[in-house]
């Protein structure tokens, strides 16, 4: 009963190790990414399996969805500049 | 033992159920929103100042951080249990793993106020004690100002999760709750998990910087 919680438990443990190590590894720019990817993967699945979003009513994906779907558009509008304009900030 | 009827608007108590969870995703996708820009803000901030932000987030306490991450993960699974063992009848493991859980959260936040006291000691507080080290500019006390709002206001959420589920736990051993009906249990479930996953962004962007030397 308790099983896949504690294996997602053990999961989520191993990726925040990844995480710490990650912190120490010649990863340049990229390390800022590598967190936040892992931080993506580790939030997935509190949210499926804690939150128990896979379980019914299928409705509230709508709900949990709206808010990302919304922080899409501040995510989007607000890295326009940064991704189409080279040598953005001047200096 | 409360007796089991739904409140008048509600056809079912299954219809009040599902209600009430909806209504705590709703406040959830506000919060997202709410962290959501906090966050978005923090990483503009850092690609503006990359080499700023990194010697300040040297001086974070990656061990703490780790440490509170752990706690919090577990304490995740402990909110869970409890709702596992109400569903089989269990009250007393299910209030034994309410308990638990209030108990990760306050270690959680005495290891944050350790923290706190550790980053006034190396003068990283903004508007207080903050001293730029040699080769920082002004920008690395925007990495601390971001610290402290973010990590702050989670603590809130975190204090305000701790007192509900103490509330339900009593309620629990007093045996409000049952197999046949344990909702609160189920959403404030919710808002524990979540206070958990906005940490787990919080950490990636605050903890792991600038050590690969």
């Amino acid at each position: 009963m308790l099983l896949p919680y504690l294996i997602s438990w053990l999961v989520l443990l191993v990726l925040l190790g990844i995480s710490v190590l990650s912190a120490y590894l010649p990863l340049g720019g990229f390390h800022p990414l590598a967190n936040f990817g892992i931080a993506v993967i580790q939030a997935a699945i509190v949210f499926a399996i804690f939150m128990r979003l896979r379980d019914p009513p299928a409705i509230k994906w709508v709900f949990a969805g709206a808010g990302f779907f919304w922080l899409l558009f501040l995510f989007g509008i607000g890295v326009i500049d940064y991704l189409t304009r080279a040598g953005f900030p001047a200096g | 033992m409360v007796e089991l009827r739904p409140e008048p608007q509600y056809a079912t108590l299954a219809r009040q159920t599902e209600t009430a969870q909806l209504g705590m995703w709703v406040f959830l996708a506000t919060e997202v929103l709410f962290f959501g820009a906090l966050i978005f803000g923090y990483y503009i901030y850092r690609i503006s100042y990359p080499d700023q932000f990194l010697l300040a987030g040297q001086d974070t306490k990656l061990l703490l951080g780790s440490i509170n991450t752990a706690l919090l993960l577990t304490s995740s699974v402990t909110m869970v249990a409890s709702i596992e063992y109400v569903k089989r009848d269990d009250i007393a493991r299910a209030a034994a793993a309410l308990f638990i859980t209030a108990l990760l959260g306050f270690a959680f936040l005495g290891v944050k106020g350790y923290e706190y006291v550790e980053d006034y000691r190396d003068h990283t507080v903004p508007l207080l004690n903050f001293l730029l080290k040699p080769s920082q500019h002004p920008p690395a006390e925007l990495f601390w100002l971001f610290y402290f709002i973010a990590t702050g206001i989670h603590a809130v959420h975190l204090s305000i999760g701790i007192v509900a589920v103490l509330v339900m736990a009593f309620h629990t051993r007093h045996r409000r709750y049952s197999a046949a009906y344990y909702s609160p249990l189920e959403v404030l479930g919710l808002y524990w998990s979540f206070v958990d996953a906005v940490w787990l962004f919080l950490f990636a962007a605050i903890y792991p910087l600038g050590r690969a030397g």
